[in-house]
């Protein structure tokens, strides 16, 4: 197998809350079609490594690449990087005063600037293939938190972007939902798209990763084949951290 | 004795004099409504900054109004004023003045606890999806904060209209003091008149705050989130 391009490169990057170093030292690179998984403690800064890569947190040092191109020297126009880097988050925060489908068609005709009727179509068929077309018209409250977690996912997918960013996406939904949502991620891995995702179920994370990426007080821990790192993790930290998910 | 009192309303020109008080009372509400919307944003705004400075003093602004009955600052403007710089304002203009200053303070609360309770989140996505600053004004904070707001400062309305009843108090011919008037004229004619002209300013002041309050009620019900 050939190496696949490198969509992503993170380089030395550190973050600082004041004198709270969140993030040390992260190098990690991203491959095209890639699945990476991080996981790690509460607030050991893999949130906000999402966050950092699509601008939404500034950074003290180091650099981030997309596409070979360093993205982090204050010459970025973000707007532009951020339709190449979908994002979801926790709180499947839609616009609530935008039915679904206005809610998915924001981006591509503000930003993109494509005409409504020809987005729309890409739209339905998108909300078919999660299972939403019936709720098109609907107001987020009159969804589900799995429903509307599905549309946010579609509305990040709309703007056609190289990579996502799934942040603790099903962190806030009822554990029945937690399937729907996940299936909808894991048949975008097996599409080919190239994903980080930041997640706290663990079965999931072992289903879907390529590679986990295991974080722990601002730093990289340990990566591995997802296989080798929830049965033999290598590091002590790493050990305690899974321990925590047996019973 | 009845059909004598409800003749008293349509005596003369009773019944468009009292109409003419009302369009006092409504005139004053409406410009005192008008600017105050117009300085409560702009307060609303300047309080949601984080400058300890402007913070204090829109706060203590705020509580100032709030604590004093209306009455009171309508005294304080119409009597107070003249005694102490003889600033000689004429009832209406004073009115205006008083409503202003409460109507922006509570106005401007409003439109500060909407602006305060749009998440962060709601930003962020925005940003997220590649929309400018701007963009994310204009077509996700403030379509949410109108909708917040409208019912709230609609309610606020009605509150002002009834409150002008007091400028009665400081000698404004409006809607009560043509009633009382024209019960005066008529005291040993038709002594069951007051029953009656109050009962048509009661109705008055409802045909012009209930379509408001409705219109609140069902603004609030469609855009509920």
């Amino acid at each position: 197998m050939t190496q696949a391009q490198k969509v992503l490169e993170i380089q030395h990057l550190k973050k600082q809350y004041g004198n709270d170093a969140v993030l040390k030292d992260i190098s990690l690179d991203i491959h095209q079609g890639e699945v990476v998984v991080i996981v790690g403690p509460s607030g050991c800064g893999k949130s906000t490594l999402l966050r950092c890569i699509n601008g939404l947190e500034p950074i003290q040092a180091g650099d981030i690449l997309l596409d070979g191109k360093v993205i982090t020297d204050g010459k970025t126009q973000w707007s532009q990087i951020r339709q190449k880097i979908g994002m979801v988050f926790q709180n499947y925060d839609l616009f609530p005063h935008m039915t679904v489908i206005d809610n998915v068609l924001l981006g591509p005709t503000k930003v993109q600037g494509r005409t409504k009727q020809e987005a729309a179509a890409d739209a339905k068929k998108l909300l078919e293939r999660v299972g939403l077309l019936d709720k098109t018209n609907s107001y987020p409250r009159q969804l589900s938190g799995g429903q509307k977690q599905r549309a946010a996912i579609v509305r990040a997918l709309m703007m056609e972007p190289e990579m996502m960013l799934f942040d603790e996406i099903t962190a806030a939904l009822d554990p029945e939902m937690v399937r729907e949502v996940l299936d909808v991620v894991l048949e975008l891995a097996k599409g080919g798209m190239t994903m980080i995702i930041v997640t706290h179920e663990m079965q999931f994370a072992r289903a879907i990763a390529d590679r986990i990426v295991f974080i722990d007080s601002g730093e990289i821990v340990e990566t591995g084949n997802p296989e080798e790192f929830f049965t033999q993790p290598k590091t002590e930290r790493a050990r305690k951290f899974l321990n925590i998910f047996n019973y | 004795m009845q059909d004598l009192g409800i003749r008293v309303l349509f005596e003369g020109s009773n019944f468009l004099r009292l109409l003419g008080g009302l369009w006092i009372t409504v005139k004053i509400a409406l410009i005192s409504v008008s600017i105050s919307f117009v300085l409560g944003i702009f307060l609303g705004i300047v309080m949601t900054l984080k400058n300890p400075v402007t913070k204090a003093i829109t706060r203590i602004y705020l509580e100032f109004v709030r604590i004093m009955p209306q009455l009171v600052l309508l005294f304080l403007v119409y009597f107070g004023l003249t005694r102490a710089f003889q600033i000689n304002l004429s009832g209406q203009l004073s009115a205006v003045i008083v409503f202003v200053v409460w109507g922006t303070a509570e106005m401007g609360d409003l439109v500060r606890s909407a602006l305060i309770s749009i998440s962060k989140h709601q930003y962020e996505s925005g940003t997220a999806l590649g929309l400018t600053n701007l963009q994310v004004y204009r077509y996700i904070i403030i379509p949410q904060t109108v909708r917040r707001l409208l019912p709230l400062s609609i309610n606020l309305m009605t509150r002002m209209v009834k409150t002008t009843s007091l400028i009665v108090l400081i000698g404004v011919v409006e809607v009560l003091k043509v009633g009382q008037q024209i019960i005066e004229a008529n005291r040993y004619t038709a002594p069951s008149g007051a029953l009656w002209i109050y009962g048509t300013i009661f109705l008055l002041y409802f045909i012009v705050c209930f379509p408001i309050s409705r219109l609140a009620g069902r603004l609030e019900k469609r855009w509920m989130n």
